[in-house]
């Protein structure tokens, strides 16, 4: 169970965000719409962790997965230790088999750089996925890919959120996304920004 | 070859120089011949004098120079990872930078006294600030999407020091390493001068009251001989060794 209350989130004097509140059940995904610098990846920050600094409180459970939009890997360490690193329980059997469902369990020894860009966030979506996350938490995920190698990459992550079951936040600004990864989809809009549900013209209900 | 080639041609014009030198100025009490120190050296190495005083400078270096990088990497981690913190320490880093050497040095000896740990405090003293300032830099440019990172995943604190944070700052500490071994020694040998009764700074102290030049020589080339030894058989490996990733 997650459970999600800001108050306010301010950056040297100005409030980013409003009053958030929402709560995700076990397994059930959430989207989150909104332009670009509206205080989305801010949101993120916070429900994931990342920022400290704001009021309010969050529950979220202690096995967190999350999926930034760059792949973040340690380039000093190879793929197969960038999964058993960061997950201390994972042995290297069960690591092995974490690159086997994303495709690329013959790179196990290679360092990030030696793998393409494709690869790399296949080992970004297997680090994530390989702790099984109760809470799995997704920024921009495919936002600078191609439409080829984006489409792609969803499909992977439809089958791994099937096998694992997580309750997901997904942050993002295109709806195609939103709509096929999860099931409620709100709006993150307004200044300071707070969350509208999906209506038809949600822009018109900005003031809190 | 070619890579060989030059440095050795240098050295050879280094070498080719100092003959020069020391036949037109004739006098062997002031610059003798490079062959004309094999001999005492030779005895200096079967006395076991030498090696006995190298041991002890060698000893020291070690010593501060681990202290030093400790301190240094440990001050420069909290000044580059806090604003705050770096506001109160600045200050006396440039303090501390701007000490003489010399200072630090009879300052020591005189407030700790005459010992091995005043002598060994002394020099980590001096190399301390420009470790610090080093690791402050590479500190300040630790990613912030690898903190993220093990943020989210609550990386211990051990993990998160030799997997996300140590890596990075490899370039950093290295710099520190290289520079600072060479700097430190060079000390050592000021501090063993002025307060010690074994070492190499010992040894040319004693030697320089006896104006024997060929000695100062023989003592000075041991001492940059077994430093060239510990570039070549540990520090350069090491870098290499940590460096892998980034030539895979």
């Amino acid at each position: 169970m997650i459970k999600v209350d800001i108050r306010e989130k301010s950056f040297a004097g100005t409030t980013v965000l409003g009053r958030i509140q929402f709560t995700l059940g076990q397994g059930e995904r959430l989207a989150v719409l909104g332009p670009s610098g509206v205080g989305k990846s801010t949101l993120l920050r916070i429900v994931a962790g990342i920022d400290r600094k704001f009021s309010g409180d969050v529950d979220r459970p202690a096995r967190m997965g999350v999926v930034f939009q760059e792949p973040t890997l340690l380039p000093w360490r190879t793929a197969l230790q960038n999964l058993t690193l960061i997950h201390r329980g994972l042995t290297e059997q069960a690591a092995t088999e974490a690159l086997a469902r994303v495709g690329i369990a013959d790179k196990a020894a290679l360092f990030p750089a030696q793998l393409s860009l494709g690869q790399q966030r296949r080992l970004s979506l297997a680090r994530a996925f390989a702790g099984a996350p109760e809470f799995l938490v997704m920024d921009e995920p495919f936002v600078s890919l191609d439409p080829e190698m984006a489409e792609e990459m969803m499909r992977l992550t439809e089958t791994l959120i099937a096998e694992t079951r997580p309750a997901l936040m997904l942050v993002t600004h295109a709806r195609p996304e939103a709509e096929r990864l999860t099931e409620r989809i709100v709006h993150l809009s307004g200044r300071p920004a707070v969350l509208h549900p999906e209506t038809k013209d949600h822009l018109r209900c900005v003031t809190n | 070859m070619r890579g060989v080639g030059t440095p050795a041609l240098s050295l050879l014009g280094l070498v080719s120089l100092w003959v020069v030198a020391a036949a037109l100025s004739a006098d062997p009490t002031v610059l003798p011949q490079p062959w004309a120190l094999i001999g005492p050296f030779w005895d200096e190495l079967r006395s076991g004098e030498l090696l006995y005083h190298l041991g002890h400078t060698l000893l020291r270096v070690i010593w501060a120079f681990l202290l030093a990088m400790t301190l240094g990497c440990l001050l420069g981690l909290a000044m580059g990872r806090s604003e705050r913190v770096n506001q109160w320490l600045d200050p006396w880093l440039v303090v501390f930078l701007n000490l003489p050497a010399l200072v630090l040095i009879v300052l020591c000896y005189l407030w700790i006294g005459l010992t091995e740990a005043a002598a060994i405090a002394a020099v980590t003293l001096n190399k301390v600030p420009n470790v610090t300032t080093v690791i402050r830099e590479g500190a300040r440019a630790l990613s912030p999407d690898l903190d993220a990172l093990a943020g989210v995943y609550r990386l211990p604190l051990m993990d998160r020091m030799r997997h996300v944070v140590l890596p990075q700052l490899a370039p950093f500490m290295a710099a520190a390493s290289r520079s600072g071994i060479a700097v430190i020694w060079k000390i050592v040998l000021v501090v063993e001068f002025l307060g010690r009764s074994s070492g190499v700074g010992f040894q040319i102290h004693l030697y320089f009251q006896l104006f024997d030049v060929g000695m100062v020589l023989v003592y000075a080339f041991s001492f940059i001989a077994v430093m060239l030894a510990v570039e070549w058989l540990i520090l350069q490996p090491w870098e290499r060794r940590v460096r892998r990733w980034r030539l895979a």
